[in-house]
């Protein structure tokens, strides 16, 4: 045990210059950027006094270094400044909208894994054959095929043409999120309040987004899963354990994808990135009221700070999956510990 | 050929691996037997089949490898033609195998006991996992090792330990039949020393049969009873070990052992065997050795020898055949 | 003495089953990805000849009707031809796609081969820098540029590129990392002139291959990119005839059953991008088969 903790503490001190990084490259792009946030704000038509005055107040006639040094601050705080447009801090706003899309990704992830493992693992056992090749063009099609049209396929035919399911919100017309909510997991939330249609409401709501966004991403792992594990099944572990007899099928399932797990879950820390990516497509496509939807809504509106908050806030989520990535692939690797 | 206490008979055994530029012979034809109690030992060089012949005998063959034909006969029951399921209980019950690497024959990701447990109960699935790990207990206590190192990883041993685990767990189920394919090719000289000494050991505790396939001589010639030397797929010369290795019949095997260098001797130059190993596509007609064969004849270059028994040994030459 | 053009097609033909032979499924795959490129490719360069009517022409038929034979896949909300919307959209997709990969390359390209040789400490802030953007998420980053950046060909292809000059910088560096060391080892060897020869003839083909095959997919990726971008109404005014563009407004109108002004512009974004990522797949299998595991 003793191990994993100095892991994980040299590990998390290890993150802070990327993040430092990359925060320092989020502000020097917002700054940078051509087009003047106030005068927009103001309307194009507005006094140059009137503007000169509203820079004064919001801080940004100050030197860059200070603004550098004060957002670095702020940060640190876990302040991302209030939204120019609505009277609302920034991390409020983020607060409200993050359970829907970390509820998402989380089914979104699910669906990647199950569907993305299986078929790779499946593929390398039987390599070579039409299934594998049927299964490789799936890993490249799938990719390609952008995850906002595949959204819009599902609701043509699952919501329109079928009416099996619903094609946007979290919940039906019927059901008020305000009597359950709670958390914000709608999934949680439901269950806790025992209210079993509710909760029937909202899954249903969830399964095409989920499967949507989850899929575009099984392509990626079912490429992984398959290069790893045909790798994995030439070891000489593989062959001693059929050996010894134990059956075909437990060591392609269980020792096989245990092995060639390994690998995938580093890469799944990068496809958080690729998922995120994603769910801001898939919430605009569903209008599923979460972060990415959040953060279009604000370019509409040219809410310069609320855009500069959730930029950050991406960051710094990206920077926390790729330690916990790290930190679990310790867990299951032993042999991976400082 | 076969006599009563034959336990594992091959027959005409062919193993062929079809690749793109044509099929690679790597088994051609070998038909031996290995007798109860015996530790037969299986040299040769590199590529001349002997790890391909082991692994056929437990069907473990790597695609595109194929038992293109014979029999593989144990105990009465020829294992090339066994159903999925006789085969599954044949590997590492009665039939156990240890591999060269024990490092990478090892699952890095799982506990010691865990892979022992999971042997034990695939093969027996009443046994409790308490009762299999006494049994794991035990059986690493006979072979020296302290009971607490079953909640170890692999890579936490050294390779001594390792490959006392791997004969360990080869040998758990108390199998009567034991391949061993180059087991001391990754151990140094001391470790390998011991290890050699266990495996007597053991073979008198279990009443093992042995299959000791190595391209070192000198561990073949400290174990085995019988040796059989392989060269481009074939079987070349069979017989007692010590027989073979006072005198051997056939020139390559003459050649084979003229190359060990001999300290106690002044030799001016190392002896080799001019030429190289056989392509395996395409092999030479008549007998597989013939273009580097120093006393090879007009037949030789024209058919294939067959084994012929010279007072219990059998050599594939034509120069030991009978005159007929 | 002319060959007939059947003649030259068998001729042709055979080639390519020849290659197919050698190279395996890679080759097919190649040969579909290029000539699905092949012929976008040749949708933008003869739009003018192909579409049946101006993309803009707000009277070009009924409104949100139906494909028909006149209107190969339908009219929309505006009176426009789809079709001929999709037939110029091409231009612009490619266009942007290919330019920001290019952008990407030359940015990329040149940065590594500068931090590559420079070294210290520039070189280590450098790929720091690169390493964080390229662990963020791309589409993100390119939100964020083309909301920045006013509307119009130049801003998206800026925030195409961006993304992607990481990815070169990469790999430019390491290869140049690499070739320095192996300088630096002949020169204590003091093998010659030929030996720095043996050196370019091996390290430069590689480095060539994968960079051939990395652009390839870029362009790929790029068309997602700008597909999603423009989806989401960012980057491009709504004057431009584009794919995306097209998918969102076409959007509002799958309610009542309008089907085709969604299906056709997101099949020929999936299709183009299918067909780059076949080229660049196949070109890595078949320039080098080390670089993708079977």
């Amino acid at each position: 045990m003793k191990n994993i903790l100095r892991y994980v503490i040299v590990r998390a001190a290890l993150t802070l210059p990327m993040l430092f990084i990359l925060l320092s490259v989020v502000f020097v792009v917002i700054r940078v950027m051509p087009g003047d946030p106030v005068s927009s704000m103001l309307g194009g038509h507005a006094p140059e006094s009137v503007i000169e005055k509203k820079k004064e107040e919001l801080g940004l006639n100050r030197p860059m270094i200070f603004q550098y040094v004060d957002y670095l601050w702020q940060i640190c705080r876990l302040d991302l400044g209030e939204s120019m447009i609505l009277k609302q801090r920034v991390i409020d706003a983020i607060k409200l909208k993050i359970p829907a899309t970390i509820e998402l990704t989380f089914f979104g992830m699910l669906v990647t894994v199950l569907v993305g493992v299986s078929l790779g693992a499946y593929a390398a056992d039987k390599r070579r054959s039409p299934q594998d090749y049927a299964i490789r063009i799936y890993g490249i099609v799938i990719y390609c095929i952008p995850v906002f049209w595949l959204g819009l396929m599902f609701q043509m035919i699952f919501g329109i043409w079928l009416d099996w399911m619903p094609i946007a919100g979290r919940t039906g017309a019927r059901v008020f999120a305000s009597t359950f909510e709670k958390t914000g997991f709608y999934v949680i939330d439901t269950i806790l309040i025992r209210d079993f249609a509710a909760l029937k409401d909202v899954l249903i709501h969830l399964v095409l987004p989920s499967v949507t966004l989850g899929l575009m991403l099984s392509g990626v792992f079912v490429r992984l899963t398959r290069a790893n594990m045909l790798d994995v099944l030439k070891s000489d572990y593989i062959l001693a354990a059929e050996a010894r007899g134990i059956r075909h099928r437990r060591v392609v399932y269980k020792h096989a994808i245990m092995n060639a797990f390994v690998p995938i879950l580093t890469m799944m820390g990068l496809q958080v990135a690729l998922l995120m990516a994603g769910a801001v497509l898939t919430e605009s496509t569903f209008s599923w009221p979460g972060m990415g939807r959040l953060l279009l809504e604000r370019i509409y509106m040219r809410d310069y700070p609320t855009i500069q908050g959730v930029i950050v806030f991406f960051a710094l989520i990206v920077a926390l999956v790729s330690l916990v990535v790290d930190i679990v692939y310790a867990l299951v690797d032993p042999r991976v510990r400082y | 050929m076969t006599t009563a206490d034959t336990i594992l008979a091959l027959k005409d055994l062919k193993v062929h691996f079809p690749i793109h530029i044509g099929t690679v012979r790597a088994v051609e034809s070998v038909s031996l037997e290995i007798r109860q109690g015996e530790v037969m030992g299986l040299v040769g060089e590199s590529g001349c089949g002997k790890s391909t012949l082991g692994f056929s005998i437990l069907r473990l063959l790597r695609t595109p490898g194929i038992i293109a034909a014979g029999e593989i006969v144990y105990h009465g029951r020829d294992i090339v033609q066994m159903g999925r399921r006789e085969l599954l209980s044949l590997r590492g019950k009665r039939i156990g195998m240890i591999f060269q690497d024990p490092l990478t024959s090892l699952n890095p990701l799982f506990r010691v006991g865990d892979q022992f447990v999971e042997t034990i109960r695939t093969h027996e699935k009443q046994v409790s996992r308490k009762r299999a790990l006494e049994r794991s207990e035990s059986i690493l206590a006979r072979l020296g090792i302290a009971a607490d190192r079953l909640y170890e990883y692999p890579h936490q041993m050294s390779g001594g330990m390792r490959q006392r685990i791997m004969i360990g767990m080869a040998l758990v189920l108390n199998p009567d039949f034991l391949i061993a394919d180059e087991p001391t090719t990754s151990l140094d000289v001391i470790v390998e020393a011991q290890f050699l000494d266990l495996l007597n050991e053991l073979r008198a505790e279990f009443n093992l049969t042995i299959l000791l396939i190595s391209h070192n001589l000198g561990i073949v010639a400290q174990m085995a009873d019988r040796i059989t030397v392989m060269y481009g797929g074939r079987i070349v010369e069979t017989g007692p070990a010590e027989t073979v290795f006072a005198d051997p019949l056939h020139p390559y095997t003459q050649g084979l052992l003229a190359s060990i260098p001999n300290i106690k001797l002044d030799q001016p130059a190392l002896h080799t065997m001019p030429g190289a190993p056989p392509d395996l596509v395409n092999p030479p007609g008549g007998c597989v050795f013939h273009p580097r064969c120093p006393r090879a004849t007009d037949i030789c270059r024209r058919s294939i020898p067959g084994l012929t028994d010279e007072k219990g040994r059998w050599t594939a030459c034509w120069l030991h055949a009978p005159r007929d | 003495m002319k060959h007939s053009p059947s003649r030259k097609m068998a001729v042709l033909f055979a080639r390519f089953a020849v290659m197919g032979k050698k190279y395996g499924v890679e080759w097919w795959i190649l040969v579909v990805g290029a000539a699905i490129i092949t012929g976008v490719v040749l949708m933008a360069v003869f739009s003018t000849a192909i579409a049946p009517f101006d993309p803009y022409d707000q009277n070009a038929g009924p409104q949100l009707s139906p494909p028909s034979r006149t209107h190969l896949m339908g009219t929309d909300n505006l009176q426009r031809d789809v079709f001929s919307r999709i037939v110029y959209g091409s231009r612009t997709i490619l266009g942007v796609a290919v330019l920001a990969a290019i952008l990407s390359s030359v940015v990329g390209i040149t940065f590594g081969l500068i931090s590559g040789f420079a070294g210290g400490f520039f070189d280590k802030i450098l790929s720091l820098v690169m390493d964080s953007i390229y662990s963020f998420p791309g589409l993100i980053l390119a939100i964020a540029f083309a909301a920045m950046l006013e509307p119009g060909i130049l801003s998206i292809t800026v925030a195409v590129a961006v993304i992607y000059i990481p990815t070169y910088f990469r790999l430019v560096r390491g290869q140049t990392l690499q070739i320095k060391e192996e300088l630096y080892v002949e020169a204590a060897r003091a093998i010659g002139a030929s030996g720095r020869r043996i050196l370019w003839q091996y390290i430069f083909p590689n480095v060539i291959a994968t960079t051939v095959v990395v652009f390839t997919m870029n362009v790929g990726d790029a068309i997602m990119i700008e597909a999603a971008l423009t989806y989401l109404g960012l980057g491009l005014p709504p004057s431009i005839v584009d794919w995306g563009m097209d998918l969102s407004m076409g959007r509002r109108f799958l309610p009542s059953g309008v089907w085709w002004l969604i299906t056709f512009p997101g099949a020929m974004i999936s299709i183009l991008a299918i067909g780059f990522t076949m080229l660049g797949e196949g070109l890595a299998e078949i320039l080098n088969p080390r670089l993708l595991e079977k």
